[in-house]
């Protein structure tokens, strides 16, 4: 089934190409998801539009985040899970046979919800994903751990101390450095789960700002739980409840003007 | 404008990067050798079984466990007199240690566990589980068989009640830190004296736990050849007092496979098959007692 | 119903109990501790003669002469230290692929748990039984690979002297092999303990970047996983020199130092197992000094194994 949606779609999409950033970047296709018996998301269908941040809200268990970590095939370490329907990153089906689950997951980014810097120093942190790939050039790793920090604005907090434990770091410093090491190679993509859910004001305020910093040159997907955020991070946000994609729209719209009934009471902290 | 499709070509590129093979197949190549390596400790594993099943089977009977060892050169016998001195001196070992494993873990978790004292007793514990058991044989015959003239069922359960001391402690704590919290705040709440909290809420909540602990000790001890060499010693008959050598299964084990008669070799496997045994279903009773809590 | 004074009587009873069931507590803690101290104590007493006579030379001396009441332990110090460290290299590798293997999920659940529940009786089998197998099975095996070994290594240096004939099937490696099987359980038991205390944040994170199982394996979670596997080497290496029984039933107990690993040896624990039951006077008091060396020496190990889990603990919590 997932075969021959890819085929048509992708063929379809291939005319459209030229339009710098397209707003069919992630397009999701009527897209089922299943943990063993449950299903955890129905029928989703959406385009989510590249180098803008989309936001993806509405109460736990909603199916948010699941659908956010198809994307980068991240449900796959997970036990009896299943999917119908298809999800094409720029055209192409990402559950496309010829699309190596390693690769992909290279060309996005992502960023959880608790901050997870390894065991490392700061420099073996960010270079970890070029070193994998047997990058080992010491020329090129500085500039990628340069171009990280100072893309994820931890450089001037980091540059004297590059090769201490990254568990040295405060709360907000170890969550910029995983954005600095989801960037490192130069994703497409940065999805991030509800990260800042873990940090204070302050640094949650910082993430932010970074936020509008990168979507210049990152599609950007947020979960949050957050309302506030979203409105002031994200152009588009997306409210799912129940598994179901129940209304997704221009940010401004969905909190100001919302079409459907259940967005405006969860909005409104009717409900979640 | 055409900067973005080249780019946008680069990350199609990218997605199905080649180099990316060459690493899977690595990946496969290693975790196939995990596999295989962990496979392959089962084998000495299945070889143990398999042979003391089929070296053990053959003489196993009713008689066996009723009749006293062979001579040599005599057939026909069994170990009657080791079961039961092994069993023995194991509910020795017990009545021993259990007494001062648990009152220790209820000191060490109960009414101080922050002070010097409790560190210690934590820390000596961890130690005493690493001392070998030779070591314990070595010490209960400095202080039991020198001081009393004699090798006895009492030396040798007095040296695997130094063994299974710490695995009792350290086990009995565990299950008085299972406890919840709550259940003494509420205990306490209610006006209850620390002793009455003990005894009527932490201790029944934990017993289950801690039972786990003293069959744990049962398996350990059973099998424990070591202590006993020259404590209890051997002994050929029926046990008439806890003053006088007694028989084990494990030294009887031992003491067999040395000799040149084949008969009392095949008694040795018989004997591994019922210790195996023991130890094995005591063993599984700690777990199973455990999975009821 | 009941007045103040009553109440109060009763709980100065309870507090009567209190205090007896807290001394009580208190006496088998201070008894629990005063245990080690007792042994070692006791068997230091039980040595003196030894230590006055022979001193430091009982550590250097290689000949233990019991006919002639020369003691010198040298060979059986050599004997523990070496089938110690074979048994880890052996099991090492082992212990670690079957760790690695029950904390991942190549194959399903139920196939782990058999795995572990074998590696579990490995550990469960007395002492005793591994020394009847290795006399029935490995025995022949090191003597058939001891005489293929000494012919296809005599003309090359160094292996020449580690595999020099006969070849005996009571020897160094003999007891290693199966040494190495039982440590085998602790290993793996400790190392699957710290492979699962790695948060799975971390795997994720490494899945993320676009890490293969592998990758992520041994570039995250062994490192992180480190200290606690380096407190299992240790404890196993601790178990190793104390381990007794198979040992005395399947190294020959021979007082010889040797280079070669088809040759008898002996350690500090088969030593005491053999020569304990009859020993007297002088010999007596250095078996005792000998045990005095092997509680020390093990003592150390597991205090710094302990150390070091110690250590791995206080790094997880920072983790997460």
């Amino acid at each position: 089934m997932d075969q021959s949606n890819t085929a048509s779609v992708s063929s379809s999409n291939s005319v459209s190409e030229s339009i710098p950033p397209r707003a069919d970047f992630f397009k999701v296709c009527d897209f089922n998801f299943y943990y063993g018996k449950k299903q955890a998301l129905y029928h989703v269908n959406m385009e989510i539009p590249a180098r803008q941040v989309t936001a993806f809200i509405g109460p736990s268990g909603c199916g948010k985040s699941t659908l956010l970590r198809n994307f980068n095939r991240m449900n796959e370490l997970i036990d009896g899970i299943r999917h119908e329907g298809d999800i094409l990153l720029n055209g192409r089906s990402i559950f496309d046979k010829t699309i190596e689950v390693i690769a992909l997951r290279r060309s996005i980014g992502m960023v959880f919800q608790k901050s997870n810097p390894f065991p490392k120093s700061i420099y073996e942190n960010i270079v970890y994903s070029m070193r994998i790939a047997g990058v080992n050039t010491k020329s090129v790793l500085d500039e990628t751990v340069e171009r990280s920090l100072r893309g994820a604005a931890l450089w001037d907090e980091a540059k004297d101390r590059l090769h201490d434990s990254a568990l040295g770091l405060s709360g907000g410093q170890m969550q910029r450095l995983c954005i600095a090491r989801a960037i490192a190679n130069r994703p497409e993509v940065l999805l991030m789960d509800e990260p800042c859910s873990a940090l204070d004001p302050i640094a949650t305020a910082k993430v932010e700002d970074l936020i509008h910093e990168l979507k210049k040159e990152f599609t950007i997907v947020i979960v949050t739980h957050n309302m506030q955020q979203a409105t002031r991070c994200s152009d588009k946000t997306a409210f799912f409840y129940l598994g179901k994609l129940i209304e997704f729209d221009v940010t401004q719209k969905i909190f100001s003007n919302p079409a459907e009934k259940q967005t405006e009471d969860y909005i409104t902290g009717r409900f979640g | 404008m055409s900067d973005t499709t080249a780019e946008r070509t680069d990350f199609l590129a990218r997605a199905t990067a080649s180099g990316s093979g060459k690493r899977s197949f690595g990946n496969k190549i290693l975790s196939i050798v995990c596999v295989g390596l962990a496979f392959l400790t089962l084998i000495p594993l299945c070889s143990i079984i398999f042979l003391v099943l089929k070296n053990g089977l053959p003489l196993l009977s009713l008689s066996v466990f009723t009749d006293l060892p062979p001579a040599p050169g005599l057939t026909g016998g069994g170990f009657g007199n080791a079961l039961i001195g092994t069993l023995l001196m194991v509910g020795l070992a017990l009545v021993l240690a259990t007494p001062f494993g648990i009152l220790s873990a209820i000191y060490v978790n109960e009414y101080a566990p922050a002070s010097e004292l409790a560190k210690t007793v934590r820390f000596v514990a961890k130690l005493l589980t690493g001392i070998p058991s030779i070591i314990a044989g070595v010490f209960a015959y400095a202080v039991v068989v020198l001081a009393t003239g004699g090798f006895s069922a009492w030396a040798g359960g007095f040296a695997l009640a130094i063994l299974v001391l710490p695995t009792i402690l350290l086990t009995a704590e565990q299950a008085l830190m299972g406890v919840p919290k709550s259940f003494r705040e509420a205990s306490y709440g209610l006006g209850a004296t620390n002793f009455q909290t003990i005894w009527r809420i932490v201790l029944p909540d934990a017993l289950p736990a801690m039972m786990t602990g003293v069959m744990l000790a049962v398996a350990r001890a059973a099998g424990e050849t070591a202590p006993l060499l020259f404590t209890a010693l051997f002994s050929q008959y029926w046990i008439q007092s806890l003053k006088e050598p007694t028989a084990s299964l494990s030294v009887l084990i031992y003491n067999f496979s040395t000799t040149f008669d084949d008969h009392q070799k095949q008694m040795a496997w018989t004997a591994s098959l019922v210790l195996v045994v023991l130890v094995t279903l005591a063993n599984i009773s700690a777990q199973v007692v455990f999975r009821k809590r | 119903m009941e007045t103040p004074a009553i109440q109060q009587g009763g709980i100065k009873e309870f507090r009567k109990g209190t205090d007896f069931f807290r001394i009580l507590c208190w006496v088998a803690s201070a008894a629990t501790v005063a245990t080690l101290a007792w042994i070692l104590v006791e068997i230091t007493r039980q040595a003196w003669p030894a230590i006055e006579k022979f001193g430091f030379g009982f550590v250097t001396g290689a000949r233990w002469l019991p006919n002639r009441e020369v003691f010198g332990v040298l060979p059986f110090l050599v004997g523990t230290a070496t089938s110690s460290l074979i048994a880890l290299v052996f099991a090492l590798p082992l212990g670690l692929a079957v760790a690695i293997f029950l904390s991942e999920d190549f194959l399903p659940l139920p196939v782990r748990q058999v795995v572990r529940f074998t590696v579990e009786m490995l550990a469960a089998i007395p002492s005793v039984v591994y020394g009847l197998w290795g006399i029935f099975v490995v025995i022949p095996l090191v003597q058939q690979f001891g005489s293929w070994a000494m012919v296809a290594c005599k003309d090359i240096p160094v292996l020449k002297e580690i595999f020099a004939g006969p070849a005996y099937g009571n020897s160094l490696l003999t007891a290693s092999l199966v040494l190495a099987l039982m440590i085998l359980p602790t290993i793996t038991a400790i190392s699957r303990t710290a492979l699962v205390a790695v948060p799975g944040t971390l795997r994720e994170g490494a899945y993320a970047l676009g890490s293969t199982r592998w990758e992520a394996i041994l570039g995250v979670i062994l490192p992180t996983a480190a200290p606690g596997i380096v407190a299992a080497t240790i404890l196993a290496l601790g178990r190793a020199m104390g381990e007794t029984m198979a040992i005395a039933m399947l190294i020959g107990n021979s007082s010889r130092l040797s280079w070669s690993l088809l040759s008898p040896a002996g350690t500090l624990a088969g030593l005491l197992a053999n020569q304990f039951g009859e020993a007297e006077g002088l010999q007596m008091n250095s078996l005792m000094l000998a045990a005095l060396l092997l509680v020390i020496l093990t003592l150390f190990v597991n205090m710094a194994g302990e150390a070091v889990l110690r250590y791995t603990e206080k790094q997880t919590a920072g983790i997460r």
